[in-house]
């Protein structure tokens, strides 16, 4: 069963049928999933979802993908813990601070797990036998992923350059992978045609209408998670700009089908200071996004021309939100400090977001007694090589006791006596 | 001066499906001029009402979005290929 009736210009209102078409003939404009929101009402309650299986399909009403047994596509995928964070509070001077953590998203450790699930169910629903993506981190691990187990053929273009580990990653699930001598960009473009001249399903090109609906399930679960009823403040990292508008789009739709009474939140975006096109128009008052030259460690937010960047201001200012940037040794600081007080690994894009919650609390756009949710949407163990210099050196001694007694009292400035039995 | 000019998909209507064509024009803006004499209807889709780049349009000169060169206004040469291409988004 489903509930979408069709797509729609997010700028002129230019409708059109369900069909793999991401760009209004008309404006150019990205087109969006509509839902018939008074039969998902009468469909659905908290009790029907919470008797589901713990994956993002339990809300599959609000999804726009057609099918009623079991998911065949992501059946693991979401459903990822919110863990309340009292000793990350303390540092921050919070008292309700939580982690919504998408670095145990199955199976490829970050919430690409979620739009990918969807965009390839709706691939399969269409017909389409080759999907494929530009990219070079999370999300080509995770349509590789999904694509294997789906038993699709899988095109994944990167460009030049990109770590070996990257390559292995996606060509692991069997998929081919294509490097392209230029940037990120470059490939972007080139994709666009590829898919325009091939009738390839890219997930993030044709597939994006339906695509990024996946991201929402972030946010239902989100609300779920704290009992049926939004968080005063949640901090989404921004790249392209997919998962912060519809963060904001899931906690409307739950107010809409009746999942929760109060409707108030506020959404905080998140860049890392060298790929900050949204942060320096959100901070300058302007619509207008000037695309940049990114440089950060944070590779996985590293676009300088987000093509949802408008919706992330409008989604941002429409909850009285804000936002700021985070520097690279910021990004760093703020993954060894979730990782030294909650024992979480985020990549830096979590680093960029822990980072940017830490600036809002100190301005004073985050109160100690207000709920906060800070959104980790991938795993540090995929990008060791962005912290590695920057954390202790292993102590390395003989395999003799005498000389750990030594090094320990080094460690612990001679107070051995007290932390040993003996 | 001569140019190259990639259509895509949505603007192939106004290009009788085909998805090169010529231009000619010292800047962005006049080949999107000449564009339009030889296609009419092509500025409206490329251009808003102020006569600059349309939100989710990218306009690249020989592979450079020419909003980091001089926007419409960026020098065109006889021989540059023009490709243009509707706004998505990564996620990388």
């Amino acid at each position: 069963m489903s509930y979408i009736t069709n797509l729609k210009c997010r700028e002129c209102g230019q409708e059109y049928p369900i069909s793999p078409l991401h760009v209004c003939e008309t404006c150019f404009g990205p087109l969006e999933v509509t839902y018939d929101y008074a039969r998902i009402r009468a469909a659905i309650s908290r009790s029907i979802i919470e008797k589901r299986p713990h994956n993002l399909w339990r809300y599959r009403e609000l999804l726009p993908v057609d099918f009623d047994g079991e998911p065949e596509v992501g059946p693991n995928s979401g459903f990822t813990p919110l863990l309340r964070c009292k000793r990350l509070g303390a540092e921050l001077g919070l008292k309700h601070l939580y982690v919504k953590d998408d670095t145990v998203n199955h199976p490829t450790l970050s919430y690409k797990d979620r739009v990918v699930s969807v965009a390839i169910t709706k691939a399969r629903e269409f017909g389409f036998t080759t999907v494929s993506c530009a990219s070079t981190g999370n999300l080509a691990t995770a349509v590789a992923a999904h694509a294997a187990r789906a038993g699709l053929q899988c095109y994944i273009f990167m460009p030049e350059g990109v770590e070996a580990g990257k390559i292995v990653g996606s060509t692991i699930y069997g998929a081919r992978v294509i490097t392209i001598r230029g940037n990120y960009d470059d490939v972007n473009r080139l994709c666009s045609e590829i898919a325009d001249k091939y009738g390839w399903a890219f997930v993030n090109i044709n597939l994006r209408p339906f695509y990024t609906e996946g991201a929402k399930t972030f946010g239902f679960e989100v609300a779920e998670q704290l009992g049926w009823r939004l968080p005063d403040h949640i901090v989404v990292p921004t790249a392209g700009g997919t998962i912060l508008p519809k963060v904001a789009k899931a906690f409307k739709e739950l107010k809409e089908v009746g999942l929760i009474k109060s409707g108030e939140f506020k959404i905080h975006s998140a860049q890392a200071a060298g790929a900050a096109p949204v942060i320096h128009a959100l901070h300058k008052g302007t619509d207008l996004i000037t695309p940049v030259k990114p440089d950060t460690i944070a590779k996985s937010i590293a676009i300088g021309n987000p093509a949802d960047g408008f919706y992330v201001l409008k989604a941002v200012r429409d909850s009285g939100g804000w936002g700021d940037v985070a520097t690279d040794p910021e990004i760093i600081d703020a993954i060894k400090l979730l990782a030294r007080t909650e024992g979480i690994f985020a990549e830096p894009a979590g680093g960029t977001t822990l980072a940017v919650a830490l600036k809002l609390v100190k301005q004073g756009r985050i109160k100690p007694d207000e709920t906060v949710v800070v959104s980790i949407t991938g795993n540090g163990y995929k990008t060791l090589e962005a912290v590695a210099s920057a954390i202790d050196q292993p102590s390395i001694i003989d395999a003799r006791l005498k000389d750990f007694d030594a090094l320990f009292d080094r460690l612990t400035n001679g107070k051995r006596a007290a932390n040993t039995a003996a | 001066m001569a140019v190259r000019v990639r259509v895509p998909t949505p603007l192939r209507r106004f290009t009788a499906g085909v998805d090169e064509v010529s231009a000619d024009g010292t800047s962005i803006k006049a080949v999107i001029e000449d564009l339009e004499r030889r296609h009419p209807g092509m500025r409206e889709r490329l251009l808003d009402e102020k006569g600059d780049i349309r939100r989710f349009v990218n306009i690249y000169l020989n592979g450079d979005d020419v909003r980091f060169l001089d926007a419409i206004n960026s020098k065109v040469k006889d021989g540059d290929d023009i490709s243009i291409v509707p706004a998505i988004a990564g996620g990388r």
